[in-house]
């Protein structure tokens, strides 16, 4: 569950990204978070992960209250979270599997559980037959289900997926966007941050809309009434 | 520390060791030279201390007894000056003993015609605890009743203790400059690691390692080169003090000197250079990393 309260964001600079912004979005609900260049989104999602922490609100994150969150908790939170970047974020030298295995291995994995846990995320996202090739080696969408499974794969509550599809072709998107819908109905929380309209309107779900750091829209993909 | 985790920590630190061979290369090469550097000062700190403290059992204070005093009268002094402070022993030389080994050094005794012992005096010979209080204890003999003059060779102790002073500063100062500089390179090698491996160490915090995990890897490597270093400079250093003290004490005219055996000092050596080669190694990796683990 993710809950905002009240909140804003200043940076040092003087920009004001978040002015009270609120919404929650409950445990298995997909949502996505929609807005131009500079309306705030990446400062929420920053804010969701803990890179930064807000000026003034309260931020709850699976049950951690970020506005309070220890240093030395921080890390048990994001354990909670899988996030996916439009850049994918690979690790150039290391394999598929071992790109999702690092993952499990940084957070005291035994071996035995990456060797069960890592083929069976890679067969979810359809790179099974995929997992010696190096990131390079794959096409943008396919690197970008390897990111997917990598966000999966510590089996999160909330996958938050930055831009996703930003660097993919039509049919490309569509293909992460049925992947993370797929990622859902299995039970885990999905918030997708995007600026692609078509993309948007072809799924009928919940719709953050935010514009100069406030919350200019929030409902069913009706409510997407956003333009730029 | 479970046992998966250990191997991954030794195995990313000798990665990284491999994958910067060029400047762990220069990182031991600096420790090497900064542990020499610093073990040859410590090394000759602790040779003029020994050569002091030689100095200290063989420089001797003569004081000079009244003329007029009976050879009781003159032996009764000694538990005065036996009482002053620094004295170590008093030896009392009477002044029969003191021709005897004057003629024992001079080569024509005939040429002293008809001087005897009479034209000398009783005297103590005093030896010290500490040299750089010489003079302050020939002046406290100096003050005993019956004492009629002193003699001592100040010139050589205060050369001396000047000399171990300068030695111990420089040491000092050396070692402390030598650190921080071997802190810097260490330092800076493996900030070229974690520069490389920035976005692996983001993935890492994206993901849910903590500090201690990113950590690890890079002491192991900081740990690893330090200790190499230390091992290879306690090897040259031993093999570079040998050789100089074999030359030293071969030299003609500096047989007086003695150096002390490498062997005597081999364990506290051989400890301080494991010490400051693993604290430059753990000091320089956790400075390197300090700033990934911020967010």
């Amino acid at each position: 569950m993710v809950q905002f309260t009240d909140v804003f964001k200043s940076y040092e600079n003087g920009t004001k990204a978040l002015r009270g912004v609120s919404f929650r979005i409950d445990d298995g609900e997909f949502a996505f978070l929609v807005g131009p260049s500079g309306s705030g989104k990446t400062t929420i999602i920053k804010l969701l992960t803990g890179e930064i922490a807000p000026t003034d609100g309260k931020i709850t994150v699976n049950d951690y209250d970020l506005t309070n969150i220890k240093f030395s908790k921080m890390p048990y939170m994001r354990r909670t979270l899988g996030v996916v970047f439009q850049d994918y974020r690979l690790i150039e030298d290391k394999t598929v599997f071992e790109n999702v295995a690092f993952a499990m291995r940084v957070v005291g994995a035994s071996s035995k559980e990456i060797r069960r846990r890592v083929p069976y995320v890679l067969e979810l996202v359809g790179l099974d037959t995929r997992t010696r090739r190096r990131p390079q080696e794959l096409s943008g969408g396919e690197q970008q289900r390897v990111a997917i499974a990598r966000a999966l794969v510590n089996n999160p509550r909330l996958i938050i997926a930055d831009e996703p599809t930003g660097n993919l072709d039509p049919a490309r998107s569509l293909e992460i966007m049925m992947l993370l819908q797929k990622i859902n109905e299995l039970g885990t929380t999905v918030l997708v941050v995007t600026h692609e309209k078509e993309l948007v309107e072809s799924f009928s779900k919940r719709v953050i809309a935010i514009d100069g750091g406030k919350i200019i829209s929030d409902g069913m993909g009706g409510y997407y009434n956003y333009e730029r | 520390m479970r046992g998966n985790r250990f191997v991954y920590y030794v195995r990313e630190g000798i990665n990284s060791i491999f994958n910067h061979g060029f400047m762990s290369f220069a990182s031991v090469c600096i420790i090497v030279a900064c542990l020499i550097i610093m073990g040859s000062f410590t090394l000759l700190a602790l040779n003029v201390d020994n050569m002091i403290d030689t100095m200290e059992s063989e420089n001797e204070i003569m004081a000079f007894v009244n003329s007029e005093y009976s050879r009781a009268d003159a032996q009764a002094i000694q538990p005065y000056i036996e009482s002053i402070d620094n004295v170590d022993t008093v030896r009392f030389v009477t002044r029969e003993q003191a021709w005897d080994d004057f003629l024992d050094q001079y080569n024509d005794p005939s040429r002293l015609g008809d001087f005897g012992a009479d034209i000398l005096r009783d005297r103590y010979v005093v030896y010290v605890n500490d040299i750089s209080k010489l003079a302050d204890t020939r002046d406290a003999i100096s003050q005993v009743s019956g004492i009629a003059a002193t003699s001592v060779h100040l010139d050589v102790a205060r050369g001396l203790v000047r000399f171990r002073n300068i030695v111990t500063i420089a040491s000092l100062a050396l070692v402390a400059i030598l650190f921080v500089i071997s802190l810097f390179i260490m330092s800076n090698t493996i900030k070229l690691t974690t520069f490389e491996r920035r976005d692996e160490i983001a993935i890492m915090k994206m993901v849910g390692a903590t500090s201690t995990f990113i950590r690890w890897p890079f002491v192991v490597q900081g740990l690893i080169l330090g200790l190499l270093g230390s091992l290879i400079s306690f090897v040259m250093e031993w093999g570079i003090y040998t050789l100089f003290s074999t030359k030293l004490m071969a030299t003609s005219g500096l047989s007086f000197m003695t150096v002390i055996p490498f062997a005597a000092v081999s364990i506290p050596i051989f400890l301080a250079f494991t010490v400051v080669g693993l604290g430059v190694g753990v000091i320089g990796s956790l400075l390197a990393i300090r700033n990934y683990l911020k967010v």
